[in-house]
């Protein structure tokens, strides 16, 4: 999707401002976002792509003017909506800020993340890496174009690279392809280069003639240059 | 598995805030946050006790003093130095730093004539294991912007002013590949321990948005 989250080479948004001694989270309801995601997460009914999707389907308008914890809390409630594990009701109360009414201390379902379980959760070793003997379609040093793709749903491919070319510098083997992930159609596993566009290539000449932009891109996002 | 992380000393336990007293008016998105809160735990979905152990990981266990550690040790040991940057997944593996949001990582070295600088124009991927959660102008909209850009320009915003002859490299993370920077040794640090040369390593030095420390002059 060409939305307002593929900010690549946009102008306006003004200087970088760091802030000093910064901590980890700067309200509670931070917090409460980050762990409530990551320990709805845990159930698996949906995958990262498709948290990364839901995300990315926040109007661009208030993408743009919220906060990174914000995106994450309008992502988490489209997938609790879209899986079922809240209802439009249930959600439109969320919406309106009104706790539930609790009967006392509930009962945490089987298969709810426990404190126990963090570690190992935190600790995963594979997620995209795939084992499937897939050949690649490019080789290292080759010449290569990004495909001119506009696809109306996830996406990798930033819109800045589109339609021009690099070379393959480094193949990092086979991967399960987002766009596919992210629609619950499979993994389509396909191997992921780190692919060097010149900075010329990509913003013209008043670029810098010397550096360079690696964007790591899927087989189905790449053409050959003959 | 993990070294506590001295760079910030917000070190609460569990999700309440202390600093917002409860009698303060909240504001939208925090009555949000605590409604869904209350419907996900009334369900059973959610165990407060797990969410406490998430945000405890990431506020006082796993932060930039991990990839500090690393790498002071690169410095260090050349044959260390080789084993990472040949096989980043593995040797920081063997350390114990790897999980989630590092569970493939590349060591990017910067030298006299390249500079490598990290970014994630998509969304905020960040090598969790060695730098912790990104700060918030890591998943900003100027820095997003612009990095790929205006690379020297970020730099300058950080006060880093590179010559035109090093090459800048930007990496921009739109895979599950995380990359770390191995930062460039300062002069006048030869024979220095481990622990004395990881506190010059600063988190945006392992990010590319700036450099390692230079050690004060003995006094």
């Amino acid at each position: 999707m060409n939305g307002a989250h593929d900010l690549g080479g946009m102008h306006g948004f003004g200087p970088v401002i760091v802030e000093p001694d910064e901590p980890v989270f700067h309200a509670a309801w931070e917090r409460q976002a980050f762990g409530l995601t990551l320990a709805m997460g845990a159930w698996r009914r949906w995958n990262l792509d498709m948290s990364r999707w839901a995300r990315e389907q926040m109007p661009p308008a208030t993408y743009l003017s919220t906060s990174y914890y914000e995106h994450w809390l309008f992502g988490l409630v489209r997938l609790l909506g879209e899986h079922g594990l809240a209802s439009p009701e249930e959600l439109a109360q969320v919406q309106r800020g009104e706790p539930t009414r609790s009967h006392g201390p509930a009962k945490v379902q089987d298969g709810a993340l426990r404190p126990e379980g963090v570690p190992a959760m935190l600790g995963n070793r594979r997620a995209a890496r795939m084992d499937d003997p897939v050949p690649p379609k490019f080789r290292v040093g080759q010449a290569v174009r990004a495909r001119n793709l506009h696809p109306q749903g996830h996406t990798r491919l930033p819109r800045y690279v589109r339609g021009r070319r690099g070379m393959i510098a480094i193949d990092h083997g086979v991967f399960l392809f987002p766009d596919a992930h992210a629609a619950g159609q499979g993994k389509q596993p396909q191997h992921v280069y780190s692919v060097r566009f010149a900075a010329q290539e990509l913003w013209g000449p008043d670029a810098s003639a010397r550096d360079s932009v690696y964007v790591d891109l899927w087989d189905d996002y790449l053409e050959a240059i003959l | 598995m993990s070294e506590h992380d001295h760079d910030h000393d917000h070190h609460h336990h569990g999700i309440d805030d202390p600093a917002h007293p409860h009698n303060a008016p909240m504001t939208d998105v925090q009555l949000r946050v605590r409604a869904l809160q209350s419907l996900l735990t009334d369900k059973g979905l959610v165990d407060p006790a797990a969410l406490d152990a998430l945000v405890d990981t990431y506020e006082t266990k796993v932060g930039p003093r991990n990839g500090a550690q690393v790498v002071a040790k690169a410095w260090a040991d050349p044959a260390f130095k080789q084993r990472l940057l040949d096989d980043a997944t593995g040797t920081l593996a063997d350390l114990g730093f790897i999980g989630r949001q590092g569970e493939d990582m590349m060591v990017l070295e910067n030298t006299a004539s390249v500079h490598n600088l990290v970014v994630c124009t998509l969304c905020s991927c960040y090598p969790w294991p060695v730098l912790g959660l990104p700060p918030v102008w890591y998943k900003s909209a100027p820095y997003r912007s612009r990095a790929v850009i205006d690379p020297r320009g970020v730099l300058r915003d950080f006060g880093v002013e590179l010559p035109d002859d090093v090459e800048v490299r930007v990496w921009d993370s739109t895979a599950e590949l995380r990359y770390l920077v191995l930062p460039r040794r300062p002069d006048a640090t030869d024979g220095m321990p481990e622990d004395e040369l990881a506190a010059l390593v600063t988190r945006d030095s392992m990010i590319g948005t700036g450099l390692a420390r230079v050690p004060e002059a003995p006094r």
